[in-house]
């Protein structure tokens, strides 16, 4: 039995310590949001954020997160209305969509290292998140104009 | 592909009907063409089933019906813009609806930039007589003449009174129409146009910001068990010799390892590990051990692959010749005073949409349900019939948006193994496959090679030119019912030659097209954004950079004086109208933008490519400016900046088509400089993102993106980017340093050797 807690809410998962978290959210506790892109940790698509870290859940084990902090794209906002969700949407950044979960969870955890981040930490940070659309243009546009808006 | 925009659909009368429960408006089906029906019905009624394509419901909510599959380009909202449109209701009422695959819905294809081409003249025709039925009707509840009453905003006025939609539709109708008069419905003109070209929320948005978008990958129903396939050394032809699983037994959850039996010969050799949670599968999976007697390709290397495509462009007497419209080549090279040829070739490369390849089957009342993302439903479900042998009407499809398409799931083959395994086991069965087996067994897009050969007159006039092109053949191979023959009699896939049969004015010319049968054999090839144009445009637009070279003239100069729009390159029909003019003309413009000219510093050029987009029955006209930045040391390339003119005729969606612009014109980036892979030992060397090297964001250059303002059909726009933006970087490649590089994608090797000459 590992318990943590997701989105605000603990929980109790009775799967192998190993499991990797990223098949925890989606299969045993029904969070679809976070999605399997490489299971190596090089696409970004499962992007969560840990005691407030962005970090890939695809690699990460279900006993590494006893005890922590875990939110996902589904309770980032109560009213999905973040500010990097509103810009995100103002700027129309989704084609496919399937990476943008994780692009949302790490520009997040970016703004928050970051306040006001130029083009250099933005490419520097993103990197890791792969868009196969290439929505990148819209990406950067909108991650200034969310760190706009919280720093405002 | 203009036999594919043929869809029967205007040749149907259409029927206007409903009454307390909604109105639905549908094509009637021919076998009903005549009957009337009578009174209020809902779609499901008795006796009645019209290809249903929109309704209106009793609160003025219009509800699309889309046949196209999304995969990222909106193709919902710009469908039911254009209906929207006609029938003349706010944008706020209007919901779309993705169908299954009924076979009253005809063919289900998304690819080839179709959609909107395809949907225009359809949806508009089915708005605009909606719009009629509903002035009518409205008219007679407010006892006014209809002809001094019109639409708006989802009412009818006239006579100084009005009466909304929803109060019409309360009150009840039934209006049809002959196919002479839906053809002959008036159209707005774009001068009146309210919603297409304006500014819009795409409908599929909202979902992908929050997570709450339902891929085919989160798609599940009570008591699924889940599999991950044990893949053989090949793709074709190998069999399973022995399977054994003792070591995964002592995995929790394991079930047991299934060798599919498939008649449709889609999936030879796969095993299925399942388990009850996709980790167990996976854990089991690598327990499982599994002997294999391997196909006969198990060898193939890609430079055997290149090697036999170069042996069949040497032997003439092979290949399907296109119809450009005659002359003799082989005269116009033996009279010419000069000639150059060259042969340019392009690697492997990997789909690899974002969501792996996956599927869930689940048996409903006797029919075998496939619940997944996929473009081509009408291509896989006759498969799907076969390999499960069922009756045609006992297998459905359910689509769901796609964590990317690209082409990879024109290919359906991925819903055989998860139907076969939930046919075997009685039980629903989810399929999902690792990022690895996702690549191993993509529909690659074929590695290519191509010969050009161009003759020239004294004065450096063309007077003859030819286009060799072998490659694997996805038609040829999944779809050879589609493949047209060439004036030899040999059928050929249009879509991997498409881009050779080009728009310029070069005396007598031959377009050869080869299927590489090793290829083939070797791999199941793909379309894969933009298919054929990937690489031939690439060659043509490189080589007649060098032509331009050759007689010593400006390379746009060179380019605008063969686009005469003469003979067969006059356009002619309502999509291509304009021409080879329309194609000078974004050049014209795309040069201008980008200060075509203009000094650089030292190490730096700008290279210009254009093209047709996919087809040249159906022409998106555009032209692209690179400049780039070379580093003669390392050989290293930087693209700065790329600036686009694009011409598709009316704009539908404009954010939409600037959303597909930056997205073809980056993987055509990432296709020339940071992507690409090979075969060795039969299968593909990269299979994840430790070694396979899409863009990323910091590779991203400046963009400069802009349309024509037009009010032509409106055309494609999902690919036609992809195919400018190589061969633009590799000639501002050659402008910056004299080298001139062939092969795609673009090394730092490549680039030194080139400058070494």
């Amino acid at each position: 039995m590992t318990k943590f807690t997701l989105n605000g809410r603990s929980v109790t998962v009775d799967s192998e310590p190993d499991t990797p978290l990223l098949w925890v959210i989606r299969d045993d506790l029904g969070l679809t949001g976070t999605k399997f892109g490489c299971g190596i940790g090089m696409c970004g698509a499962c992007t969560v954020h840990i005691d407030g870290q962005a970090v890939r859940s695809c690699v990460t084990a279900l006993a590494d997160v006893a005890g922590a902090r875990v939110t996902t794209i589904e309770g980032l906002d109560p009213a999905h209305a973040h500010p990097v969700q509103k810009a995100w949407g103002a700027l129309q950044v989704p084609q496919c969509g399937y990476c943008q979960s994780g692009q949302i969870m790490q520009a997040v955890a970016l703004i928050g290292h970051f306040p006001q981040p130029s083009d250099a930490d933005i490419d520097a940070v993103m990197a890791g998140n792969l868009c196969r659309c290439m929505t990148y243009a819209r990406i950067r546009a909108a991650i200034r104009q969310a760190a706009l808006e919280m720093g405002a | 592909m203009t036999t594919l925009n043929a869809i029967p659909l205007t040749r149907r009368g259409f029927l206007v009907t409903g009454g307390a429960a909604g109105l639905v408006c549908g094509f009637i089906t021919p076998a009903r063409a005549a009957w009337a029906p009578k009174g209020a019905i809902t779609p499901t009624a008795p006796g009645f089933d019209p290809t249903l394509w929109y309704s209106i419901d009793s609160g003025g909510i219009v509800t699309v019906n889309i046949i196209r599959a999304e995969m990222g380009q909106h193709v919902g909202t710009a469908i039911a813009r254009i209906l929207a449109e006609e029938l003349e209701v706010d944008w706020e009422k209007v919901r779309i609806t993705h169908v299954d695959t009924d076979p009253k819905w005809g063919l289900m294809v998304t690819g080839g930039s179709w959609s909107v081409w395809q949907s225009y003249p359809v949806y508009a025709q089915a708005g605009a007589a909606g719009r009629v039925a509903l002035i009518e009707a409205g008219a007679a509840m407010l006892g006014v003449d209809p002809g001094g009453c019109i639409a708006r905003a989802g009412g009818v006025s006239g006579g100084g009174q009005s009466v909304t939609y929803a109060e019409i539709v309360a009150k009840g109708l039934t209006r049809s129409f002959t196919a002479e008069e839906l053809a002959a419905m008036p159209i707005k003109p774009a001068s009146e146009r309210r919603l297409i070209g304006k500014p819009v929320t795409a409908l599929d948005v909202a979902g992908k910001i929050d997570g709450s978008v339902v891929y085919g990958i989160d798609a599940k129903v009570d008591g699924m068990v889940y599999a991950r396939p044990l893949l053989p050394p090949t793709r074709n032809g190998s069999v399973v010799v022995s399977v054994d699983d003792a070591a995964a037994k002592g995995v929790k959850g394991y079930l047991s390892s299934l060798i599919l039996d498939d008649p449709s010969g889609t999936v030879p050799g796969w095993v299925m590990v399942l388990a009850e949670s996709y980790p167990a599968a996976l854990k089991a999976s690598a327990l499982v051990k599994v002997v294999w007697k391997a196909g006969p390709t198990a060898a193939v290397a890609e430079a055997d692959i290149q090697d036999r495509a170069r042996a069949l462009i040497a032997d003439p007497a092979v290949g399907a010749i296109l119809d450009t419209g005659g002359g003799d080549t082989d005269t116009a090279f033996a009279a010419a005073a000069s000639m150059i040829e060259a042969t340019f070739t392009t690697s492997t490369v990997l789909h690899f949409q974002l969501e792996p390849l996956n599927a869930l089957a689940v048996e409903i009342d006797g029919v075998m349900e496939v619940h997944t993302g996929n473009q081509w439903q009408s291509l896989i479900l006759p498969q799907l019939a076969v390999a499960l042998g069922r009756d045609a009407t006992k297998v459905l499809m359910r689509t769901y948006p796609m964590g990317g398409g690209f082409g990879r799931r024109l290919n359906g083959d991925y819903a055989i193994p998860a139907a076969l395994a939930a046919q075997a086991l009685g039980r629903p069965v989810k399929m999902i496959l690792t990022r690895a087996d996702d690549a191993r067994f993509d529909s690659v897009r074929s590695p290519s090679v191509q010969t050009l050969r161009m003759a020239f007159d004294a004065k450096g006039t063309v007077t003859g030119m030819e286009h060799h092109a072998a490659a694997g053949w996805p038609t040829q191979v999944m779809a050879s019912f589609f493949m047209p023959k060439g004036t030899n009699g040999e059928p050929y896939d249009p879509f991997a030659i498409s881009g050779a049969d080009h728009w310029y004015e070069v005396g007598a010319q031959k377009v050869r097209a080869l299927s590489n049968d090793l290829a083939n054999a070797t791999f199941r090839p793909g379309w894969l954004r933009s298919v054929g144009p990937g690489w031939t445009n690439w060659a043509l637009e490189s080589f007649i950079d060098q032509a331009a070279a050759h007689v010593g003239t400006d390379p746009l100069a060179f380019r605008l004086g063969l686009l005469t729009g003469a003979g067969r390159n006059a356009g002619v029909t309502v999509n291509d109208k304009g021409g080879a003019l329309r194609q000078a003309n974004v050049l014209r413009l795309v040069a201008e933008k980008a200060g075509w000219g203009a000094s650089l510093p030292a190490g730096s050029a700008r290279g210009i490519a254009t093209s047709f987009g996919q087809e040249r029955g159906m022409p998106t006209w555009l032209a692209c400016v690179a400049e780039v930045a070379v580093d003669s040391a390392t050989g290293g390339v930087t693209v700065q900046k790329l600036t686009i003119v694009t011409d598709a005729g009316t704009i539908i969606d404009p954010d939409s088509a600037r959303a597909q612009t930056e997205g073809a014109m980056l993987w055509g980036l990432s296709m020339a400089l940071h992507e690409g892979t090979e075969f060795v030992a039969g299968e593909v060397r990269d299979t994840n993102l430790n070694t396979y090297t899409p863009l990323r964001i910091g590779d991203v250059p400046m963009l400069d993106i802009s349309f024509v303002d037009s009010a032509e059909v409106p055309v494609g726009l999902g690919e036609p980017a992809t195919t400018v933006v190589a061969p633009a970087i590799g000639n501002a490649i050659f402008a910056a340093t004299g080298g001139r590089v062939t092969h795609l994608p673009i090394t730092p090797k490549a680039v030194l050797a080139a400058i070494a000459g």
